[in-house]
C-alpha cells in the first residue's frame, strides 16, 4: 500500500476530487495547508507598507491506494490539478505499512 | 424648548455613541488575531469609564463656568450633574450633556490605535482617567464652551473657553478638540511605548479586512451625529453639515484610493476603509463653514494627504500602529486649517476664507487654536504616559506580547481555531473552575 499526498492549488481541488471519484478512489483526506515552493508567494500593500506573503493558502489531499493503482491514482491527480503556471504543486508517494479501519478492525488491502 | 431640536440632538448623541463600537471594528480588524479583543477592550473600556467621568466631574470640568482665562470650567458646578434640569438655547441642558459625553467617550478611544497589541490592560484604564480629567475636559472647555450673553440685558450669563470666545477660531464639531487632541497624544504614547516587538520588519497584516470596513460603515453613519447633530438644531445649518459629511467623505475615498492605485498599483479596501475615516475627520472642524463644494474640496486633498502621511511612521521610526497621527492628526489639521481657506459667508458661519477674499485673519486663528492644542495635549500625554511607564508599567512583557495580548490581558481568544476538543470545562470544584479560567487557552 501507499499513500498519495498532493499539495494543490486551492481551486483546482474540486477539479481533482471529481476525477478520483470518476476513477473510483473510495475516500481521501482533505486539509487546508500554507506553503511556497519555487514560487517564492506574493506582495501585499496595506496602507503603502508591503508585505511579502511568503507563505501561500494550497490544499493537502491524501489518498491511501493499493499498490498496483498508485501510479494511475498520481497520474489522475496531476493531469486535474495541473494549470501549467507556477505554484501547482507537488505530488508525492510514501510506502505504507499497514492500514486498520477502525469500525471494523480490518487490516491491509481489505481495509482501504 | 423645542421638541424637533431636542429629539435630532438626542438622536444624534446616540449616533455618536455607537462611533465607538464602530471604532472598535476599525481597529480591532487592523490588529492580528491575538490582539482583536484587547484592541475592541480598549475602546469599550472608554464608553465605560468615561461615561462615569463624565457624570461626576466631567461636564463640570468641561462645561462649568470659567475660573480664568478661558483654561478651565469650575469643577464644582455641576459636580455630579447636580441642577441641570434646565434649557440650553431650544434644548434641554441634559440633551447637551449626553450629546458631549459621547465625544469625551469616542476621543480616548482614538487613542488606543497608536498603541496595538502591547499595552497593559490596566495601564490604559489608568491613562483613559488621568488623560480624560486633565487633557479632554479642559481642551473640551476651551473649544465647546461657548460664552452666553442674556439677549435683554447684554449680561454675561456664561463664561466659556478661550479657543471659541477669546481667539475665534471655528471648530464645527472638533477637529482640534477631539482629532488633534487624540492625534498628538496617540504619538506620545507610541513614543513613550515604544515599537512591537518586530515592528516595522515582521509583516504585521490586518487579520480582518471586512471588520475594518464595518467599522468604517458605522463610523460614517455615526458621524452624521457627530457632525449634523454638532448644530444643536434641526435646522439649516445640520443640513449643511450633514451633506458636508457626505460629500467630505466620498470625496476622500476616491482621493485615497487614487493614490493607492498610482502608488501601489491597487486601490485597497483598507484604503478605501480609511479614506472614509479621513475624509469624516477632515470635514469635522469645516462642516458648518464651508459650502458642499468646499466640503468636495477638503475631502479629496485630505484623502491624498492622510494616504501619504500614513507612511510617515516608518520614515521616522514610531509605532503608530494603526495610524492615529496619519490620519487623525494630519487629517485634523488639515481640516482645522481648511477652514481659514475655503471658509464661505454664505454658510451660517458667516466667515470667508483666504481663497473667497477673507484674507488670512481666520487662517491664523484656526493655526493658533490647533496647534495650541497639539501642543498641549503631546507634552501632557508624553508626560502622563511615562509617569505610569515608570510606576506601574505601561507596556506588556516581550513574552505576553509575543504569545498574544488577548490571553495574557484578558485570558481570551477571538477566534475558536480548534479542530477539536481543545478547549474543556472541568466541573469539578470551583477552585479547579478558577484555575481553568486563568489559564491561557492553547
Amino acid at each position: 500500500m501507499k499513500l498519495i499526498t498532493a499539495v494543490i492549488k486551492p481551486h483546482k481541488l474540486d477539479e481533482v476530487k471529481a476525477a478520483l471519484e470518476t476513477f473510483g478512489v473510495q475516500g481521501m483526506t482533505v486539509s487546508e495547508a500554507s506553503g511556497y515552493g519555487r514560487q517564492k508567494g506574493h506582495t501585499e500593500v496595506y496602507r503603502g507598507a508591503e508585505y511579502t506573503v511568503d507563505l501561500v493558502p494550497k490544499s493537502r489531499l491524501e489518498v491511501l491506494v493499493d499498490d498496483t493503482d498508485v501510479v494511475d491514482v498520481a497520474d489522475v491527480i496531476v493531469k486535474a490539478a495541473a494549470t501549467g503556471r507556477i505554484g501547482d504543486g507537488k505530488v508525492w508517494v510514501t510506502p505504507v505499512d499497514d492500514v486498520i479501519r477502525v469500525r471494523t478492525g480490518e487490516h491491509g488491502a481489505d481495509a482501504l | 424648548m423645542d421638541t424637533g431640536d431636542t429629539a435630532w440632538v438626542m438622536t444624534s448623541a446616540a449616533l455618536v455613541l455607537l462611533m465607538t463600537p464602530g471604532l472598535a471594528f476599525f481597529y480591532g480588524g487592523m490588529v492580528r488575531t491575538k490582539s482583536v479583543l484587547n484592541m475592541m477592550m480598549m475602546s469599550f473600556s472608554s464608553l465605560a469609564i468615561v461615561t462615569v467621568l463624565w457624570v461626576l466631574y466631567g461636564y463640570s470640568f468641561a462645561f462649568g463656568d470659567d475660573i480664568g482665562g478661558g483654561l478651565l470650567g469650575n469643577p464644582g458646578e455641576f459636580l455630579g450633574l447636580k441642577g441641570l434640569i434646565s434649557d440650553v438655547g431650544t434644548i434641554p441642558t441634559l440633551a447637551f450633556v449626553g450629546f458631549q459625553a459621547v465625544f469625551a467617550i469616542i476621543t480616548v478611544a482614538l487613542i488606543s490605535g497608536a498603541i496595538a497589541d502591547r499595552a497593559k490592560f490596566g495601564a490604559w484604564c489608568l491613562f483613559t482617567v488621568v488623560w480624560a480629567t486633565i487633557v479632554y475636559f479642559p481642551v473640551a472647555h476651551w473649544v465647546f464652551d461657548f460664552t452666553v450673553t442674556d439677549e435683554a440685558t447684554g449680561a454675561v450669563t456664561h463664561t466659556g473657553g478661550w479657543i471659541a470666545n477669546n481667539l475665534a477660531a471655528l471648530d464645527f464639531a472638533g477637529g482640534t478638540a477631539v482629532h488633534i487632541n487624540a492625534g498628538a497624544a496617540g504619538l506620545a504614547l507610541a513614543l513613550v511605548l515604544g515599537k512591537r516587538v518586530g515592528w516595522p520588519k515582521e509583516a504585521m497584516r490586518p487579520h480582518n479586512l471586512p471588520f475594518v470596513m464595518l467599522g468604517a460603515g458605522l463610523l460614517w453613519f455615526g458621524w452624521f451625529g457627530f457632525n449634523a447633530g454638532s448644530a444643536l438644531g434641526a435646522n439649516e445649518l445640520a443640513a449643511l453639515a450633514w451633506v458636508n459629511t457626505l460629500a467630505a467623505t466620498a470625496a476622500a475615498i476616491v482621493g485615497w484610493m487614487i493614490t493607492e492605485r498610482i502608488r501601489d498599483g491597487h486601490a485597497t479596501s483598507l484604503g478605501a476603509a480609511s479614506g472614509v475615516v479621513a475624509g469624516l475627520v477632515a470635514i469635522t472642524p469645516a462642516a458648518g463653514s464651508v459650502t458642499p463644494i468646499g466640503s468636495l474640496i477638503i475631502g479629496v486633498i485630505a484623502g491624498v494627504l492622510c494616504a501619504l502621511a500614513v507612511g510617515l511612521k516608518y520614515r521616522f521610526g514610531y509605532d503608530d500602529s494603526l495610524d492615529v497621527v496619519g490620519v487623525h492628526l494630519v487629517g485634523g489639521l488639515w481640516g482645522t486649517l481648511a477652514i481659514g481657506l475655503v471658509a464661505s459667508s454664505t454658510t451660517p458661519a458667516g466667515i470667508d476664507g483666504l481663497f473667497f477674499g477673507g484674507g488670512v485673519d481666520q487662517l491664523w486663528r484656526q493655526a493658533v487654536g490647533a496647534f495650541a492644542v497639539l501642543a498641549y495635549s503631546f507634552i501632557l500625554t508624553y508626560i502622563i504616559g511615562l509617569i505610569i511607564q515608570k510606576t506601574v508599567g505601561f507596556r506588556l512583557d516581550e513574552e505576553s506580547e509575543v504569545e498574544g495580548i488577548d490571553g495574557h490581558e484578558h485570558a481570551e481568544s477571538a477566534y475558536d481555531s480548534s479542530t477539536g476538543g481543545s478547549a474543556k470545562r472541568p466541573v469539578a470544584s470551583a477552585t479547579a473552575q478558577k484555575t481553568a479560567e486563568s489559564e491561557v487557552p492553547a
